[in-house]
């Protein structure tokens, strides 16, 4: 039994596991975290609405400079998300359009925009193609020059760790330190904005400071794993926090934990569950790591302790 | 045959049966689309179509397992239009179980069933992938939609199911038009306004799922949303609105459809969903009801009149005027000289604003009451609001308290 956990997480699970599962945690996070303020604004599908514009950014960076590095694609796609913000914005207050419309129009435009662009210009020699835009390529980022866990100490091989797991770890620094750092006024203008705006918080800048920190958590994700996790990400594991407990930093950590489960039992489902049925290939990991996600807010619908509006009578 | 030449043959459906019929299809799609967006619009619940849209593919999936395992080839399109409705009626009923059932808002519940359906599609897919039998090449059109080499069995299926759901949008137009105005008004005539808002929910489902084809899952749901807001800018009725949003939609779906019929590397949906926000554009900019162009004019005219008016009432208190935008605009209509000194016609026309004016504020003063002073922009000539019966009163204490004739 424990020779085959032991054989089970070797060199070969390091070499070829450890980085996509490790940054697919690190995506779920990145986004969940966010994903909490904006579901109790109920802004939930900005992080939809994100995750599509971020297509065409990626396209015009890539015509612009003709590279596909990572930091134009990252600038590309984060411009692409503000600009969308403000567009959604701008439709609102102009055509006096509801907000849901508004989003839906916007959001729909810009990722039509992208594909046709993608498809009159000649990028299919690149790798950006929508397929890999939906499902990332969580699969392919492995550690070559892994030989076993102790290369975890060795600076060669550490060197060459797929280049989206420092990306991802930095990008989820910084927004746990936006969140720690804002936490008050944060949880003020969530609950209470016109409060919040009574004791001198700036709650407009906040809430664009928020939706830019869920853009680049989209955006830095996206690039990773693809766009199906990022919106169940900001979504799913939130979701289904809130209907684990009333308090805002419990709820936070609930949606930890069930991103970090979504994360690492999808990745391992993906790999080795149709194995489990005799059969040699692996499933999507994108695909499967949003599908746990809706478990678990399943489950939380069914049994979370919190899960009726306060008020209402508990079924028996 | 260039570009252009097959574009105005299609156009007119001189272009082969097959595209003529995916055309037709296309903008029978756009008009059921347009027509049931419009009244998902008015209820504000325009981003569930997006649930129901991406729920859809698990349904494509299974269906094709299930008739590879029956021995097909698994692309027979009403079988997976089947599929996809059966799955996507699903996310629509989980959508309304969370929002019922828990204190989930509803663009939460919309976000989890979205990306979870689609995330189980994907997987799906990815199992299909690894079969060896039926063929799957094709099945990932359903994401962006694609008209290139469908067939007419195909084409066929979408124009009747498309033409079907222009005329459901048809027959169920008043109820829906009661609920969507007004759900509290519709329910008491006897209207059940859950039976309609299902109904209207179950036609963007059929649109959905027909449009799977030719505009795909990721942006049908563009041909629910753009068409209402766009008509939205054309009237402020209910019944127009309606037929204008299928009008938009129907000429999104047909101009598209023979915009990439003549551009055959094209992915339809795309093309089909920017015509739609071309539209959109054109009316956010020149619609003389809510348009930018127009309110911009407004502003303008508005901005003149004020100044003239200023200009007018300084020239009459012999104030000198500074302001470089008033004096052209007197300047202009002949009020004054180039040298700032008022013209007979500036004489005149400056008396008549200050005497107006004097009468404005004396009715503020004896009839404070009436509804023209609530009304009065500070620039209409007081005959224009007033009755002549009032104004001589007003002249009258005018006179009275300053000792001249009216």
């Amino acid at each position: 039994m424990i020779d085959n956990l032991i054989t089970a997480l070797g060199a070969e699970f390091v070499q070829l596991s450890l980085t996509p599962i490790v940054i697919g945690i690190l995506g779920a996070v990145a986004c969940a975290l966010p994903g909490n303020f904006l579901l109790l604004r109920r802004q939930a599908l900005i992080g939809d609405a994100i995750s599509h514009v971020v297509l065409p950014g990626i396209v015009v960076a890539f015509l612009v400079t003709g590279t596909i590095t990572a930091v134009p694609m990252m600038i590309g796609a984060g411009c692409a998300a503000i600009v969308a913000v403000i567009v959604i914005e701008l439709v609102k207050r102009l055509g006096r359009v509801e907000p849901g419309a508004a989003m839906g129009l916007v959001f729909t435009t810009l990722f039509a925009a992208g594909v046709l662009l993608l498809e009159i210009t000649d990028t299919s020699s690149v790798h950006i193609d929508v397929q890999h835009a939906l499902l990332g390529n969580l699969e392919s980022l492995i550690w070559f020059d892994a030989e076993g866990w102790q290369s975890l100490l060795d600076p060669a091989a550490l060197a060459t760790l797929p280049p989206q797991l420092p990306r991802l770890a930095v990008v989820l620094l910084g927004i746990v330190l936006f969140i720690t750092l804002f936490w008050k006024e944060l949880k003020i203008s969530t609950f209470d904005a016109a409060f919040a705006e009574a004791i001198g918080i700036r709650t407009r800048a906040l809430g664009f400071a928020l939706v830019v920190a869920t853009a680049i958590a989209a955006v830095a994700a996206f690039d990773a794993v693809g766009s199906i996790i990022v919106i169940a990400m900001f979504v799913c594991p939130p979701a289904a926090a809130r209907l684990m407990t009333n308090q805002l930093g419990r709820q936070i950590g609930w949606s930890v934990v069930f991103a970090v489960i979504s994360a690492v039992l999808g990745y391992v489902f993906a790999g080795y569950g149709l194995g489990w049925f005799g059969s040699p290939y692996a499933v999507s990991a994108a695909g499967m790591i949003a599908t746990i996600s809706g478990i678990i807010l399943l489950l939380a619908c069914l049994f979370g302790p919190q899960r009726k509006r306060t008020g209402q009578r508990a079924e028996a | 045959m260039s570009f252009l030449d097959y574009f105005i043959s299609a156009l007119f459906l001189q272009a082969g049966y097959n595209s003529a019929l995916v055309a037709v299809g296309a903008g029978l799609l756009g008009l059921a689309g347009g027509g049931a967006g419009a009244f998902i619009f008015l209820r504000k619940r325009a981003l569930v179509s997006d649930a129901i849209s991406h729920a859809t593919l698990p349904g494509v999936g299974i269906a094709f397992m299930l008739m590879v395992a029956l021995g097909g080839d698994g692309r027979w399109l009403p079988g997976l239009i089947i599929g996809s409705a059966i799955s996507s009626g699903i996310g629509l009923l989980m959508v309304e179980w969370i929002t019922r059932q828990t204190r989930l808002t509803e663009d939460a519940a919309i976000g989890a069933v979205l990306s979870v359906f689609f995330g189980l599609g994907i997987v799906l897919l990815t199992i299909i992938q690894t079969m060896s039998s039926g063929r799957q090449a094709g099945l990932e059109n359903f994401l962006l939609g694609s008209t290139a080499g469908m067939l007419i069995s195909e084409a066929t299926t979408i124009a009747i199911a498309g033409a079907l759901a222009t005329a459901f949008v048809f027959m169920l137009r008043r109820p829906m038009t009661l609920v969507a105005f007004d759900p509290e008004y519709a329910a008491t005539t006897g209207i059940n306004v859950r039976h309609i808002d299902l109904a209207m929910m179950g036609l963007a489902l059929i649109v959905t799922v027909i449009g799977l084809k030719i505009v795909g899952l990721i942006l049908i749901v563009a041909l629910l949303i753009i068409p209402p807001v766009t008509a939205r800018f054309w009237t402020n009725q209910v019944g127009p609105m309606i037929g204008i949003a299928a009008a938009i939609g129907g000429l999104a779906g047909y101009i598209g459809a023979v915009f990439s019929a003549a551009a055959a590397s094209l992915p339809t949906g795309p093309i089909i969903v920017l015509v739609a926000f071309g539209f959109f554009v054109f009316s956010a900019l020149f619609s003389p009801l809510r348009g930018g162009l127009a309110s911009a004019l407004r502003h303008w005219r508005f901005q003149r009149r004020v100044h003239r008016r200023q200009g007018l009432l300084a020239l009459a208190r012999r104030e000198p005027i500074y302001d470089g935008f008033t004096l052209r605009i007197l300047h202009q209509s002949g009020m004054i000289r180039p040298d700032g000194v008022a013209t007979l016609r500036g004489k005149a026309a400056s008396q008549k604003a200050a005497h107006d004016e004097a009468r404005w504020a004396m009715a503020r003063r004896i009839l404070p009451d009436d509804s023209a002073i609530e009304r009065y922009d500070g620039l209409t000539p007081i005959e224009d609001m007033m009755t002549q019966d009032q104004i001589d009163e007003i002249d009258r204490v005018i006179a009275e308290q300053t000792g001249a004739p009216a």
